[in-house]
């Protein structure tokens, strides 16, 4: 059996792309294999882990349980969207600070899952960090860590927020 | 790659979905909601369709309307929309704490509420909670729609009232009655796991405070959510109290045929959870009707 290649376009990043795809490709695999963005890692390819973890019209989803095609016309951020001119993103900093990694296998997964949930709610308890955090799998680095490094990313982000709205006044 | 190959389309219409699965009848057709449980299953070659119908671009099947008693969630709806809506959190708080012990919020933007009521897992938060409040599932087939009650649309392990060329559309929940007290627990290793055990209940008390209605449902202890029928009858007529709960605690435990053993807890593990898990959601259900030997949210 043959199956036809679909023709595709999505924004990744910032950047529009095209690519021309078997339908079962799954969008981890389109992301690391086709558009070269290797910093979307894939762990166990059924959901659980969380590694594979990108932002889908800024929501955090699982590129491994996504096929490629369902992408077309989507506007997606990887970790490599992250930073600006080569200046990591805050929060990619606290959790260089905090030691929020360590060999950082699964750190792609967590920063973005961290993007969407302090967009959501900029000053969140603890309790709904571990919530949020929750389908998000370490091996090496400790969540206590994890915990202090969202805590300080989510103080810099509302302090730059702070005095973005007092300039801009 | 991982899944094996598979043709696919993505129609914009239920119309259009419907009659591709009449053409495609005689294929190994599949369809694709939220992928959160099918995905899985190609990328590890368990499911191999000849055919994948993704109903992801279909607008109408995608809504959360009040229609005279009832919340009218369109099929597609993302279970984050759910957890998001206004109207869910005053109609029916029993959905709201449902939707939040499902999975991890990653898993919750892209599952769908139809999805999970298809899929039928035996530990899935939805078919039992569609037992316990008598849910309506709206089916759309090569003859036309199909009305179904759950108690008709759950078949056991893994197994609904769906044939392969059906779109369960639409899945209607009553609202909460003003009056009527709720509880919807699970137990799992981390929130957001697939529950080892977990019930829901509701209760009505009558003037004199004793129970008039009682409706337990219990998930993740056998191959499919259960109704605690003969429980219930018992409660019926009773007044409230800690030794009533008990003693359905201990009913439920018993009557449990078959309890699940896996990896995950053994069979007695899920035994003794059954117990737990029912005298506590009577608790919290009395405790918010109002009756006597109920707990309050938080109490424990
Ligand atoms: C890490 C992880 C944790 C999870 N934890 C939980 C949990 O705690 N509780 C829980 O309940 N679930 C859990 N899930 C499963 C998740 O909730 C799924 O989203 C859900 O079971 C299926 O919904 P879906 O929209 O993703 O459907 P899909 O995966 O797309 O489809 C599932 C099945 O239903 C069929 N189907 C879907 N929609 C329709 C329709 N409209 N008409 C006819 N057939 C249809 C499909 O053909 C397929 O057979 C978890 C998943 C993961 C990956
Ligand atoms: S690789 Fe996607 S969740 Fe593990
Ligand atoms: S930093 Fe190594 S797995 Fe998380």
């Amino acid at each position: 059996m043959t199956t036809q290649k679909k023709a595709i376009s999505l924004s990744v990043n910032g950047i529009s792309y095209e690519a021309s795809i078997e339908p079962r490709m799954t969008l981890a695999d389109l992301l690391r294999g086709e558009l070269v963005l290797t910093g979307t890692h894939v762990g166990c390819e059924h959901g659980v882990c969380g590694a594979c973890t990108v932002l889908l019209d800024g929501r955090a989803v699982r590129a491994c349980l996504m096929l490629a095609v369902q992408a077309d016309g989507a506007s997606l951020t990887t970790v490599e969207g992250l930073e600006t001119d080569g200046e990591l993103h805050p929060i990619q900093q606290a959790f260089i600070e905090e030691h929020g990694l360590q060999c950082g296998f699964c750190t792609p997964g967590f920063l973005l899952t961290v993007h969407e949930l302090l967009e959501n709610s900029p000053d969140p308890s603890d309790d709904e960090v571990r919530d949020a955090l929750g389908g998000q799998i370490c091996r090496c680095t400790g969540y206590q860590a994890i915990l202090r490094s969202v805590r300080l990313a989510a103080t810099r982000l509302r302090d730059a927020q702070a005095a973005a709205s007092s300039q801009g006044s | 790659m991982k899944p094996a190959r598979f043709e696919y389309a993505a129609p914009d219409s239920l119309a259009e979905a419907i009659s591709l699965l009449e053409q495609h009848a005689d294929d190994d057709v599949k369809i694709l909601a939220g992928g959160q449980s099918l995905v899985p299953l190609l990328n590890m070659r368990m499911a191999r369709p000849e055919f994948l119908i993704d109903l992801n671009r279909i607008a109408e099947l995608q809504y959360i309307r009040e229609e005279a008693g009832w919340l009218a969630i369109g099929a597609m709806t993302r279970k984050r929309a759910v957890e998001e809506s206004e109207l869910v959190r005053q109609r029916q708080p029993a959905l709201l704490a449902a939707t939040q012990l499902v999975g991890h919020p990653q898993i919750r933007n892209r599952g769908t509420v139809g999805g999970s009521m298809a899929h039928a897992d035996p530990a899935a938060e939805y078919p039992a909670l569609a037992l316990l409040l008598g849910v309506e599932l709206r089916v759309a087939g090569p003859g036309g729609e199909r009305r179904i009650p759950a108690a008709d649309f759950f078949h056991g392990y893994l197994a609904t009232a769906l044939e392969p060329t059906d779109v369960l559309t639409e899945v209607r929940i009553p609202v909460l009655d003003p009056g009527t007290g709720w509880s919807f627990l699970e137990v799992a290793r981390r929130h957001g796991d697939f529950a080892m055990g977990g019930a829901g209940a509701t209760v009505r008390l009558d003037a004199s405070g004793k129970l008039s209605e009682v409706r337990i449902a219990l998930f993740g202890v056998g191959a499919a959510a259960l109704r605690l029928h003969d429980v219930e009858r018992e409660l019926v007529g009773e007044q409230p109290g800690e030794a009533l709960f008990q003693d359905a605690g201990a009913r439920a435990s018993q009557g449990l045929e078959d309890p699940l053993s896996d990896v995950h807890a053994s069979a007695e593990y899920r035994r003794n959870l059954a117990r737990v898990l029912t005298v506590r959601v009577l608790e919290e259900a009395v405790g918010r009707a109002g009756g006597a030997g109920g707990r309050e949210e938080g109490s424990r």
